[in-house]
């Protein structure tokens, strides 16, 4: 029974994981690509480095779909490109708060206006939760 | 011959890449030489945290069920009880729906839910990953901030949506 239920939360980790690698192969890929091809300078067109930035960061974040690991990767170069961590923290946490994509079947679940209400509070809360967390920072 | 209808949805994307990687190689060999160079880096850079993260998904699976959490969120400290299973819940957001909902009609609060759904960007298997990106001060400062933020959030929902 034991050794089921261990084989179980295995199966279920590996088969997780499995069904995350085909994207996370492709971001990869991409991110590879997008090193060697897109100048550095391209990001900061985006990424404003205006007050707009963790705006426009919570909007990318919302948009984008998938792996919250694949959010963390994403994040990680932009932030090597020299994008603000605001912004950066505002796509990261959007990205894992904020379902555009999964709405339509959040709807269907949970309720049109629980889910409407709870991704357009997340959308907002993304920026809010960057600014405070990096305010805290430049604090310690 | 693989037929496409064989080849799973969830790699459409990738096979898109490798294209867009040919088409690179054909206009310029060295670039796509370069690209790859830099995607195995980062590889090398994700691999060990992939493992890690494999062992810790096991460990959650093997303690945490859906039916566990139902009966843990109708007890009292609601919140709070939000807040972990949120965190400690794992699987893809759409996988929880179905329970989500048999909690809603349950009589569960909305608000809960919106706690719980909040926190589930709280993933200790993914901490080791924003650490190594961001730091460890980010990475404990963010997660506070956020789940006293989910439950802030819970309240707007719960008030919203009454």
């Amino acid at each position: 029974m034991q050794n089921l239920k261990i084989k179980q939360a295995i199966f279920k980790a590996g088969k997780g994981m499995w069904n995350m690698v085909p994207m996370l192969i492709g971001i990869v890929f991409l991110i590879g690509l997008a090193n060697s091809l897109i100048p550095k300078s391209a990001y900061s067109k985006v990424f404003t480095g205006s007050i707009f930035d963790p705006l426009i960061g919570s909007i990318l974040g919302s948009i984008l779909a998938g792996s919250p690991i694949t959010s963390y990767i994403i994040g990680g170069e932009f932030l090597a490109q020299g994008v603000s961590l605001i912004a950066i923290t505002a796509f990261i946490v959007a990205w894992v708060t904020v379902g555009v994509i999964t709405l339509p079947a959040e709807i269907m679940m949970l309720g049109k206006r629980f889910s409407i209400a709870r991704n357009a509070i997340s959308f907002v809360f993304a920026i809010i939760v960057a600014i405070i967390t990096v305010g805290v920072l430049n604090l310690l | 011959m693989i037929k496409l209808k064989e080849v799973r949805k969830s790699w459409y994307f990738t096979i898109v890449v490798a294209i867009i990687y040919l088409i690179v190689w054909v206009i310029d060999s060295g670039k796509a030489l370069e690209s790859l160079q830099a995607t195995l880096n980062i590889f090398i850079k994700i691999l060990p945290i992939f493992v890690f993260v494999f062992l810790l998904l096991t460990f959650t699976n093997y303690f945490i069920t859906p039916k566990k959490l139902a009966g843990w969120l109708n007890k009292k400290h609601g919140w709070l009880i939000a807040i972990i299973t949120g965190i400690i819940s794992t699987g893809p957001i759409y996988m929880w729906y179905p329970m989500l909902q048999d909690l809603q009609k349950q009589g569960v609060r909305n608000g809960l839910i919106a706690t719980f759904l909040y926190n589930r960007a709280i993933k200790p298997a993914h901490l080791p990953l924003i650490i190594l990106y961001f730091g460890l001060a980010f990475t404990i400062v963010l997660t506070i901030v956020m789940a006293i933020l989910s439950v802030v959030q819970g309240w707007l929902v719960e008030k919203i949506v009454k």
